[in-house]
Formats: structure tokens, sequence, C-alpha cells
């Protein structure tokens, strides 16, 4: 029953096309929400009533059945993508207005309709388990939020952005392509994650592991293979960026795991692996994160740390298996999980108020910006609720996450054996730089956005944004204090998700009476938060409140805006201490030593990804000098290519004649 | 229960004591030891003057740094004596609590739009970056050492377990004095007497506070030193000592601890700006000797 109508729904987005630009949102709606009733029912059947996972058939597919499975861990994967679609779709609605003068009905309908297949394939991706058809949609998926990307496909930055993004994408495509059929050709078994089981079965897992962790990976944004990410981001609309950031390259981050699903043997290297990757990915997206101008930049180099800590997470649970610390294990997966479902959380608010500045003031460079927070008071403080988020501190939900991956870690220190020791230093170090980091990166960004005093006039226009685009602030906003506040109820269905990697859960039991008392600690600290402002309201009551500037050393000439803390200037500490790692360009004329009285001058900061120059420029810079040589061939006269043919044939006889091929 | 009202206690005395040994080192008249506590009163009795570029985050950041404070000393210790509040992994929240304490007085400081405020804030940022996987480490060889994973496990089971204890007890002892020069902002990373807003770290941030807010800043930085003392203490006073000598040997180590930051600050000098993240990044790498001497006293390590 279900499945018909899921079924009429996707052939509804079609009918997209035929509708007037003012209405189409709604038709994303109307599509969406039975899009999202239907799957969100099948995973929380799955996920909190049935105990097994369930198989629906979709189609007939090339003469055989296309089942979709739904198990636990599918289950909540669909929960978090549809959960951020929708909040997405709301934003978009007033995102998109502005746009609606300049787009033609056709580009508008192509932009909705992609909207609604990037969530229709990223559901299909985490429910298909045939090989062939898990591709399919996985190429569905790139190419849907391709488009998404080039929304604004009138800058010609864009198109080449997104041209860059497409490659990378299928450059994935063709390592777990590789993964699939060197698996199934190996093992004689069928072409499906499935089939995988028998492969590892019998083989050591880690070749193929790398081949599907490097095609997941691009997706996911783990350094080496993120360098799509800080320009995909940026380019796109708001609203994708949420979306993509949120889930999409969370899906990277499925494939790791649901290949992890059957993996049995010789787990420890790959636990290695990953939680290595991870510790870099964390450590350097977050120092690229704080020299970063460009507000959508800097949060997606933020999804590049985020990923690194999902990934410090998986990668202790795996280890944990491979070692028999129970404890480690459970904790590792439970707490990668949860921050899976946060991260989706946060960086969707981050992006989407990220979104609301850029939409008032057009403008993504924080150095122009300032005071912010008088103009949209509201933006700005889901953006801080967002920012405390992602920096893991309590009483919200990123904390619970890290927090988990902490216990999880100073527990089994005491089980360990040297290696795993030496292992949890260096993790929990990693941890904790990586969580002082944030706080250092997201203390710059919010105060420069929207502290002090305005420094352009692009922020004095700016105006709080139209009022369904709270919507969505409210929703993620609610979860993110709800899973921060009581994360017992949370744990339980990702004890269950564990449960498929790990058997043996009850260390989950364990942490629940802890967990309880952090609700309880950050109940007490609210109510404490509260009691001291009805102590100040009282104290000031019969007080003289006045107001007078800001103490400048008595100097009042000062200009307001220009002579404040600078972006830049507050990096810049930082990005001493981590100079070659982060890259930062100075450029500025020096003084002369004959030059009295000084010219105006300017400077200017620029960081380059050491990873995106050494891995992706440098070579393909290369490759492209080499064949701009062989370009001497094409002169672009007829008779010089009839003579290539003639050329051609006649090596080809020379060869057959003297038997070489 | 215990624990907290002798944290707050040596919150009082502790900035008079210190006043009282730098005066008499200076070679001036001594304060009464309660004059930090007149002066406090004294700020609770006026009105308050706000900046026209703050906004409310100016004034929700003192009370919710105060709030972290307080709530951060009701996880620790003191001895046998449990903290209000205990659990499994505690030092986590405490160390993440006391972080968002500094989130919202960093923003602050940000918010007043002063260029110098500024400076301090990206100071104070860095350096609580730095210092905090210092205190990481340091937990972890605890947990390590002790077989356990919270704050009052971990001291109990430091003083009960072998005799090698004392050899982690002295180079954690170190570690987690200075970090406590880091957190307090003390000599020599930061020197709270300094006059030119331009040398200065905390003091800078709070440049535009007034009445009630600056007030709870201070009472907040003392109980922040109160807590570290009584981290200090921990490693000293044994849960095996009758109730009273516990006490005595408690409050005696606080002072003690109050005189040499007053001694310290007395003799020397701050170390320069640019040479403190250096500094402070030793912090760790001491943390991460003691580690390692940890897994070879528990035999991790096996030399021969």
């Amino acid at each position: 029953m279900e499945i018909i109508i899921f079924k009429l729904a996707i052939i509804l987005s079609i009918l997209i096309f035929l509708i007037s630009r003012l209405y189409q949102i709604y038709w994303v709606y109307l599509v969406q929400i039975i899009i999202i009733a239907v799957s969100s029912l099948w995973a929380i059947q799955c996920l909190f009533i049935s105990d097994s996972s369930f198989e629906i058939p979709l189609m007939t597919f090339m003469g055989s059945p296309l089942l979709i499975v739904i198990d636990k861990l599918s289950a909540f994967f669909i929960l978090v993508i549809n959960f951020t679609m929708m909040t997405g779709s709301i934003y978009a609605k007033g995102y998109l207005k502005p746009y609606l003068e300049n787009k033609s009905k056709l580009e508008m309908a192509f932009h909705l309709f992609n909207l609604l297949w990037l969530h229709i394939s990223m559901l299909f991706v985490v429910m298909f388990r045939d090989a062939l058809s898990f591709l399919i949609i996985w190429e569905i998926m790139s190419l849907s939020s391709f488009f998404l990307v080039i929304f604004e496909n009138d800058k010609k930055e864009t198109i080449k952005i997104g041209i860059k993004y497409l490659i990378q994408m299928h450059i994935g495509v063709v390592f777990i392509l590789l993964a699939f059929i060197i698996a199934a050709v190996q093992s004689g078994s069928e072409f499906s994650f499935d089939g995988l089981s028998v492969y590892f079965a019998s083989h050591n897992p880690f070749f193929i592991f790398l081949l599907f962790f490097m095609g997941f990976g691009i997706k996911a944004g783990f350094i080496p293979l993120h360098s799509w990410l800080p320009h995909a981001h940026p380019a796109a609309p708001s609203h994708v960026s949420g979306i993509m950031s949120g889930v999409m390259i969370k899906l990277g981050i499925y494939g790791i795991l649901r290949v992890l699903t059957y993996i049995h043997h010789d787990l420890f290297y790959i636990g290695l692996f990953i939680l290595v990757i991870s510790l870099i990915s964390g450590l350097i997206g977050v120092s690229m994160a704080i020299v970063q101008h460009d507000v959508k930049k800097l949060l997606a180099y933020h999804s590049i740390e985020n990923i690194g800590i999902i990934g410090i997470g998986i990668g202790l649970g795996v280890i944990g298996i491979a070692v028999k610390i129970p404890i480690l294990a459970v904790l590792g997966f439970a707490g990668g999980i949860l921050h899976i479902l946060n991260h989706s959380l946060f960086k969707s608010l981050l992006f989407f108020t990220a979104g609301s500045v850029y939409k008032q003031t057009h403008t993504r460079n924080i150095e122009d910006l300032g005071g912010l927070i008088k103009k949209m008071p509201k933006t700005a403080i889901f953006f801080l609720l967002g920012a405390l988020a992602i920096s893991g501190l309590p009483p919200f939900n990123g904390f619970i996450s890290e927090f988990l991956i902490y216990s999880g870690m100073f527990k089994s220190l005491q089980v360990g054996d040297l290696f795993t020791d030496i292992v949890l230093l260096f993790s929990f170090t990693g941890l904790a730089i990586i969580g002082g980091l944030a706080v250092f990166c997201f203390t710059k960004v919010f105060s420069i956005i929207f502290l002090g005093n305005p420094r352009t006039e692009k922020v004095e226009h700016a105006t709080e944004i139209s009022s369904s685009m709270f919507i969505p602030y409210y929703m993620i906003g609610f979860m993110i204090i709800a899973i921060g506040l009581a994360p017992v109820i949370f744990i339980q269905p990702i004890g269950a998700i564990v449960n498929i990697f790990v058997g043996n859960t009850s260390a989950i039991e364990q942490v629940i009476p802890t967990l309880n008392n952090i609700s309880i600690s950050s109940a007490i600290f609210i109510v404490m938060i509260g009691i001291l402002f009805f102590l100040r309201a009282l104290q000031q009551k019969n007080q003289t409140i006045k107001q007078q500037a800001t103490w400048g050393c008595a100097y009042k000439g000062a200009n307001a805006g220009l002579h404040q803390y600078t972006a830049t200037s507050y990096a810049d500490n930082f990005g001493q201490l981590a100079k070659q790692l982060v890259n930062v360009k100075k450029d500025f004329k020096e003084f002369g030593k004959e030059e009295i009285f000084p010219e105006k001058r300017e400077f200017e900061t620029h960081s380059s990804d050491i990873f995106e120059n050494n891995l992706i420029t440098k070579p393909s810079d290369f490759v492209i000098k080499w064949f701009e040589k062989l370009a001497v061939f094409q002169t672009g006269k007829i008779q010089h290519y009839l003579l290539y043919s003639l050329v051609f044939l006649i090596v080809v006889f020379l060869l057959t004649f003297i038997n070489w091929i | 229960m215990l624990s907290l009202i002798f944290i707050i206690i040596s919150a009082i005395f502790i900035p008079g004591v210190i006043a009282k040994i730098k005066s008499k080192i200076g070679g001036r008249r001594m304060p009464s030891v309660f004059q930090p506590l007149f002066d406090i009163i004294r700020l609770f009795k006026k009105g308050a003057i706000y900046s026209p570029t703050t906004s409310i985050i100016f004034k929700i950041a003192p009370i919710i740094y105060f709030s972290s404070v307080l709530m951060a000393a009701f996880f620790v210790p003191m001895a046998g004596q449990q903290g209000l509040l205990s659990f499994d992994v505690d030092f986590v929240f405490f160390a993440y609590l006391l972080a968002l304490g500094k989130f919202m007085m960093i923003i602050s400081a940000m918010d007043t739009g002063s260029g110098f405020e500024g400076m301090g804030a990206n100071r104070e940022a860095l350096y609580s970056m730095l210092v905090e996987p210092a205190f990481f480490v340091l937990v972890g060889t605890l947990a390590l050492f002790t077989q356990n994973s919270s704050f009052q496990d971990l001291y109990v089971n430091l003083h009960t377990s072998t005799q090698l204890s004392i050899i982690i007890g002295i180079a954690a002892l170190y570690v987690i004095t200075y970090i406590s020069m880091v957190e307090n902002s003390r000599m020599p990373i930061d020197d709270p007497k300094t006059h030119l807003e331009l040398t200065m770290v905390h003091e800078v941030m709070i440049l535009d506070n007034s009445g009630f807010d600056l007030a709870i800043i201070h009472i907040a930085s003392w109980l922040k030193f109160a807590i570290y003392g009584t981290i200090i203490s921990n490693f000293v006073v044994q849960s095996s000592w009758p109730i009273y000598i516990q006490i005595v040997s408690y409050l005696l180590i606080q002072m003690g601890y109050a005189s040499t930051v007053g001694i310290l600050e007395s003799f020397s000098a701050r170390n320069k700006m640019g040479k403190n993240p250096q500094w402070i990044i030793m912090l760790s790498a001491i943390a991460v000797v003691t580690f390692l001497t940890t897994l070879i006293i528990t035999q991790k390590i096996i030399l021969n």
C-alpha cells in the first residue's frame, strides 16, 4: 500500500514543470510530505517497533525484483534525511523569493525538481542493497546535487565549481564500482552489498575497504579527499549547502558504515586507518576554517572537521571491536552515530543563518560585516546556538556525542594494552585540540559577523528575514536543545543501531545513569542562570543604568567600524602557530625608508589549501601543460587530418604485416 | 557538599591573602584580608554603565560565566569528600563547562567593539585552546593509573594504590599548578596588575563591565582560583586521614597556594606574549611524558 503511494509521489515530482512559478514550492511540499510520511513510517517501524529489518519489493528491474531493504542503520539515516530536507525546503521558500524575478519558470522548476530528486535519491541510497541500483541512484544523487549547486549559473565561477564537483564525484564512483566488481569477481558472489560478506569471509578486507573508503570518503570529505567541499558549499544557494553539508556528505559515512557491517575480522588496521584519517581531517579541517573569511567556506571546512569527529567515533568503535573492549566499541560507535544526527542539525542551522545574512547583506565576506545582532537579532541568536552546539559545549547536543566518545576513551584506558593506550592518548588529545580550535573559530566568526560595530554600509540596510524562514530555525533549535537536555531519549535507538556492529551493547545501559546526571546538571545550570538574572534585575531596579561609549583610552575620534579587531587579526596568532598547515599569504607593500608620508596602502591575506594545491591543482596543471603541447596536431586544416588517418592506416598495416597485432 | 563550602570559604580569602603577601614583599602597608570582599560589596551597591555598541550578549555573558564556574565547583571533590555532583567522566563536563563560560566572556569582549578587548579576547581564546590538551592528558594519566574515571575516584584511588603514585602525583601537581596559572590568567602567562591595555589578557576583556556584572566576574575568578587550589590540594590530602586533619591540611595548602602565587608575582616577570603559546604547549608535553611514565608503572611498557 505505502509503496504505491511512494511511487505515485515520485511520478508526481515530474509534474512540477507544469506549475506556475509562484506555486511550484507548494508542489514540492506536497510531494515531500508524502515521501516523508511514508519513509518515516517505515523507519519508525523498523527502529522502534519491529526487531528486524524488512524488505519491500519496489519494482522489477532488468528481470529481477528490486528490493528496498530497511534495517536500523537505514532507518536512522532516513529520519535524518527527512528532517533536514524538511527544514531545508521550508527555508528554501524564503531564500528563493528574490530569485523568482530573474529566473524563468523552467529554471525554477528544474531547481526544485532536483531538490525533490536529491531527497528521493538520498532515501534510496540508504535503502538499496543491490550494487547496480545503488550505483545508479548514487549517480542520480550526485547529478541532482550538481544541478542544485549550479543554481546561480549566470556566474562563470559557479559552473566551474560545479563541474569540478561532478568530476570528483565520478572519481568516487569509480572506486566504489571497482570495489564491488573486484569483490564480486574474486568471491563469485552476487553483485551487491550482501555479496561483500562472502568476499570478506575469505579474504583480507583491507584492500576492498580502502577502495570503498576512497569512494565514499570523497563524498564525505575526509582529508585529503575533501577539496570539492570548500568550493561547492559557498557556490551553492544556502538551503542546498545546508542540505548537502547536513546530510548528503553523511551518506559517504553511511557507505563506510554499511561496508563495515560485513567485515568481522582483521578490523584493527581498518579502525586505525579510519581513526588516523579522521584525526587529520578534524585537525586540519578546523585549522583551515579559522583562517577563512568567507563564512560559507568556513562552515564547509567545519563540515570536514565534524566528519573527522564522526570518523574518530567510528574508528575507535572499530578498534574497540578488534581489541575486544566492548565499552570502547559501543561508545565509539554511539558517539559517532549520534554526531551524524547532531551535525546534520547544527550545520544546517548554521548554513541557514549564514544564508540569511548573505541574503540580507549580499556579502559572504565576514570582514565586511559586524554589529548584525542589532539588525537581525533572531538570526544572531540561532547562529550562536549553532555555534555553541558545534563547539561541543554543554548543554547542547554536540557535547553529548563528544562526551560519549570521550567516556569510551577514558574508560577503556584501563583495560587497553600498550598500543591501544597510545592510540587513545592521541585520540583524546586530538579531540581536545579540535574542541579548543572550534571554540576559537566560532568565537571569531560569531563576533565578527554579529557583534561590535558595522564595518561597511552593507550592514546598515540589513533587516531581519521573513517569518517563514524562522520555522526551520525553531525546529532545528528545538532538536539541538532536546538532545542536549534529554539525551537518554535518543540514546536508546542509537544503541539499537550500534547493535548491528557490536552485538553486546550493555555499555549503553551503563552510560544511561551518566547521561541522566548530565541532564540534571544541565537543568541545575539553567536554573542557576535564571536565578542570577532575577537577582541582577532586583539589584539594578533601584540603580541608575547609564549608556556610555566603549572605553578607548578616552580617545573618541576613532572610526567605530574600522578600529575594531578583524577576523584576520583574530586568526593571525593562530595562523603564525600553524604556519605550515594553513598557508596564509599576505599581500602588502613594505614601507620604504625614504617614505616620510606613507601613501595609501592595501593589505590582503589569502589562505590556500595545501592538499588541494599538491594533490589536485599541481598534477592537473601538469597534465594540462602536456596536453597543450599535443595541441600542435590540431591545426584545423582538413588536409592534415586526412594525413593523420593515412599515417594511422599505414602504421596499422605495417604492424599487422610484422605480426605485432 | 563540604567541598563546595570549603571552596567558597577559600575563594573569599585567597585574593586577600595574595594582596597581603604582595604588599608585604613590596614594602607597602597591608590592606585587610577582607578588602577584596569589601570591593565586591561596593560593586553590588552600584548601578551599571553599558556601551551603546553592546548587545544582549554583553548582558548575558557574565551571568553564564559565573554560573559555569560555580557549576564547575560542584564537581570538584575535596579529599575524601565527594563533590556535590559526581558521575562517570565528569571531568569532561567540568572542562567543557568552563569552556562555555570562556566562550561567552570572549564574545562579550568582542561585543564592545573595542580593539583592546578584541586583543585580549583573542589571546584568551588561543591560550585556553592550547591548555585544553594538557588537562585532558593529565586526567587521562590519572584515569589510566587509578583505573577509574570520575573526579572523586581518581583522587581516592590515587593515594590508595601503590607507592609509585608519588611519582605521578608530583608530575601531575606540577602540570596542574601551571594549568591553573593559565586558566586563572596569572603569572607567567598574564600579569593581573599590569596597567597597559595592550599587555593585558584577562583584565582587558572586562574593561567595560561594571556594577553587578563586574562583581560576579570577580567572584567567578576567585572561585576558579579556589577550584584549582582544591584540585591541587587533592594530590596531597588523603582520604584516609581523619576529617579534621583533612580540613586543616586543605586550608593550609590553599593558603600556601595563594602565598606562592603572591611571592611568584612579586619576584618574577611575565613571559613575552609571543613566548606564551610555546610555554603552554610545553605543559602538554610534560603531561604526555607523565602519561608514558604511567604506562611504565602500570607495566604496559615492559622495560628490560
